[in-house]
């Protein structure tokens, strides 16, 4: 057993947990901590923002599966990560947030940059701690990535008192991990197994609804399997976007109140609906109610998700991807697909002389070919990628589901690009959404982080603008953003490289001149403030 | 309808507040939460009584459940298990109305436990029944101040709920 300080144990279980990179901002009531990191090879990503420092851990875990790690000091940086914390308990991200905190003998005086990060992370933390005893950080630092990364997967939070950090302990790491009151269940009830097999086989028009959770658990090609031997249409939610390729002959696009038609009609005429890792809130469901001659199987991981939105005739908690695989072993073969009539009506896009953003996605996703990983912001720009983008593979489409974030989407970019740098990294967002985070372009620019950002501008929040004209009779307040930089100047402030596109002749050739540029990108599309979410 | 609760946690501080902050956060109303420590020292066992309908109960369980500090929930079943609270009433007392009060101390099987001229205090466990009854018929004279424990409960005869889970209680 070696003698070590706090801080360097903290250092060596990152290590033993794989831990390759960490973002964040230090402070006075963590630095024993960063010392103890200059002397490793995990990388430090320096932020310019604590927010920014858990989107782009986020951006990392959702395109690796890692858990994704940031650091903060105490008070406004603690509460400078919370927008963040939340936004990954909301969509299941694995993170671990590590804060620095006052001398643990202040602790509850209010001393300068003191708060309560623990009492205020309680809602929207899986699981947080505060460090007092320093012989148990190891241990904690264990159980938090284990925490984070298992059942349904979410952020943890460990503050930790600057005295802590610098106390000597004997370094040892324990072998096994048990949490008397953490169990996560993930084999399915063989009953509810048999049951759900029977159910499907003896429906008629059932309707799968996959949400984050056939990502999250690795369960595209199971879900795959299963409807190409039932032959059921697939709707999803915003979160299970890239569940099944946005191609596939069966899916129907995203349901509820921005989703798209198709997938709405079907989910309104099924008899048998198969929700998987989706919990079904309110924005998913849309106007469809559920009726009593609807039967539903609620696949997840979270038994609490169960029959909390929607009443569930046959639960089975578990791992979807191993759920389904169970499934498929029973399931027999179908031969019709009854929603080819539903998917026969879809419809056509307007096409005119103007720039749409759905030609300007489509044109992304032709010239890419589905080979990149998108993250977006929130607004309209979130919808038109939604239904716009093509999405190849799980994982590639990243975006806020659950809290509706803004300013998401450059961050989040940042983090993906240092999870899969071979993969192209674009960045879909609005002008209201990008200004929330735009002091990131100081990060891209000092890591020469090669990602694109296609900025959708159209000098309005657009999305509660379009509300107001609907809503509001065109009583339009707080949303006109005038003041708006020059985005060219401003991009080349920071040294990135940037082009603005007006017309559509120009589309193709801009799309062209991002794609091929070796850094970081921005293209700027000039939108119409008039252009509805769904056309 | 009421139900109760039987759960078991982590001995740790803060745990409590995860508990109480998850009931107002997720708008289930508690009628009682009563907490100590268990035979074993680490964990301490949770009485809580919840008001609402299957839906909720079965929410408040799953909800608690994904606290990581909480081991074990079980629903008490009233017909068996053995539930007490513990009152203490402190009621107006003079020469005429005391003689009263005792008898009807007595009549419940409750204590008296301090004395002052003008003033009775009376201890009293039972089922919350019971002590709304007592309550009831101190009423008359002045009922100065009450403090309650909240209701605590233990399943009658050999069965015990213990950290190890089991396939039944899930
Ligand atoms: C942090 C945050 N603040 C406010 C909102 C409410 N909101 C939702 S969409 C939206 C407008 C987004 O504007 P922009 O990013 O320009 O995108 P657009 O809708 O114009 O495409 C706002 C203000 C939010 N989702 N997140």
């Amino acid at each position: 057993m070696a003698k070590m300080t706090v801080a360097r144990a903290m250092v060596e279980v990152l290590k033993s947990e794989g831990v390759e990179i960490i973002f964040g901002i230090p402070g006075a009531a963590i630095y024993p901590f960063y010392d103890a990191l200059y002397d490793s090879n995990i990388k430090h990503v320096l932020v310019r923002t604590e927010q920014a420092a858990v989107h782009e851990a986020s951006g990392y875990a959702r395109t690796t599966g890692k858990v994704g790690v940031c650091v903060a000091t105490s008070g406004p940086g603690a509460t400078n990560l919370i927008t963040g914390i939340a936004t990954a308990y909301m969509d299941s991200v694995p993170i671990v947030a590590i804060t620095g905190q006052v001398n643990s003998s202040l602790i509850g005086k209010d001393v300068f940059q003191e708060v309560d990060i623990t009492g205020a992370t309680a809602p929207f933390t899986k699981h947080n701690y505060l460090v007092k005893d320093p012989k148990k950080i190891v241990r904690i630092l264990k159980e938090a990535f284990y925490i984070a990364s298992t059942g349904r997967r979410g952020p943890v939070l460990i503050d930790v008192p600057i005295d802590v950090q610098m106390q000597e302990i004997e370094f040892e790491i324990p072998k096994e991990i048990d949490i008397p009151g953490y169990k996560p269940k993930e084999k399915g009830h063989p009953l509810q197994i048999k049951r759900a097999v029977e159910a499907i086989e003896s429906s008629k028009r059932p309707v799968v609804c996959s949400g984050g959770g056939v990502i999250a658990s690795g369960a595209s090609q199971e879900l795959q399997i299963l409807i190409e031997k039932q032959k059921i249409p697939v709707i999803s939610t915003l979160m299970g976007i890239g569940s099944i390729p946005t191609d596939h002959p069966y899916y129907l696009g995203m349901i509820g109140s921005h989703g798209q038609k198709e997938a709405n009609l079907a989910l309104r005429q099924a008899d048998l609906l198969i929700v998987i890792g989706a919990r079904l809130a309110d924005r998913a469901l849309g106007d469809t109610k559920i009726t009593e001659d609807m039967k539903i199987i609620h696949i997840d991981i979270d038994p609490a998700e169960i029959g909390k939105n929607v009443d569930t005739n046959i639960p089975i908690v578990g791992d979807a991807k191993q759920v389904l695989s169970e499934v498929n072993k029973r399931i027999s073969e179908r031969k019709d697909f009854w929603a080819y009539e539903i998917k026969a009506q879809k419809k056509v896009l307007p096409d005119d002389d103007k720039l749409h953003p759905y030609d300007v996605l489509r044109e992304i996703s032709r010239a890419y070919n589905g080979d990149y990983i998108i993250t977006t912001d929130v607004g309209q720009h979130q919808i038109w990628a939604a239904h716009n983008l093509y999405i190849k593979e799980p994982g590639t489409f990243i975006t806020s589901g659950g809290l509706g974030t803004m300013g998401y989407g450059v961050p989040a970019a940042i983090g993906a690009k240092f999870g899969r740098p071979e993969k192209e990294v674009i960045s879909i967002t609005g002008d209201g959404s990008f200004q929330m985070l735009l002091q990131e372009l100081a990060t891209i620019k000092r890591e020469q982080v090669p990602i694109k950002i296609v900025l959708f501008n159209n000098t309005r929040l657009g999305m509660v603008y379009e509300l107001q004209k609907k809503r509001c009779t065109g009583r339009f307040i707080a949303t006109c953003l005038d003041g708006n930089p020059d985005f060219m100047i401003l991009s080349k402030a920071y040294g990135i490289e940037s082009m603005r596109l007006e017309s559509k002749e120009k589309l193709k050739e801009a799309i062209e001149i991002m794609k091929s540029h070796k850094g970081p990108f921005l293209l700027e599309v000039v939108t119409s403030p008039d252009e509805p979410t769904i056309p | 309808m009421k139900y109760t609760l039987s759960v078991l946690v982590e001995n740790h501080p803060g745990v409590l507040s995860r508990v109480a902050g998850l009931f107002s956060r997720r708008g289930f109303n508690i009628d009682s939460l009563a907490v100590g420590v268990t035979e074993d020292p680490t964990i301490s066992r949770m009485t809580i009584v919840v008001n609402g309908d299957d839906y909720i109960v079965e929410q408040v369980t799953k909800q608690l459940n994904k606290l990581i500090d909480v081991i074990k929930i079980k629903k008490l079943n009233p017909k068996e298990a053995v539930e007490r609270e513990l009152a203490l009433i402190k009621v107006n007392a003079n020469s005429q109305t005391r003689s009263d009060i005792i008898q009807i101390t007595e009549i419940f099987r409750a204590n008296i436990v301090d004395v002052s001229k003008e003033t009775l205090t009376i201890e009293i466990s039972g089922d919350e029944d019971k002590i709304e009854a007592l309550i009831e018929l101190l009423k008359q004279y002045g009922i100065r101040e009450v403090v309650r424990t909240g209701l605590i409960a233990i399943e009658r005869g050999n069965k015990v709920i213990s950290k190890s889970k089991s396939e039944e209680d899930e």
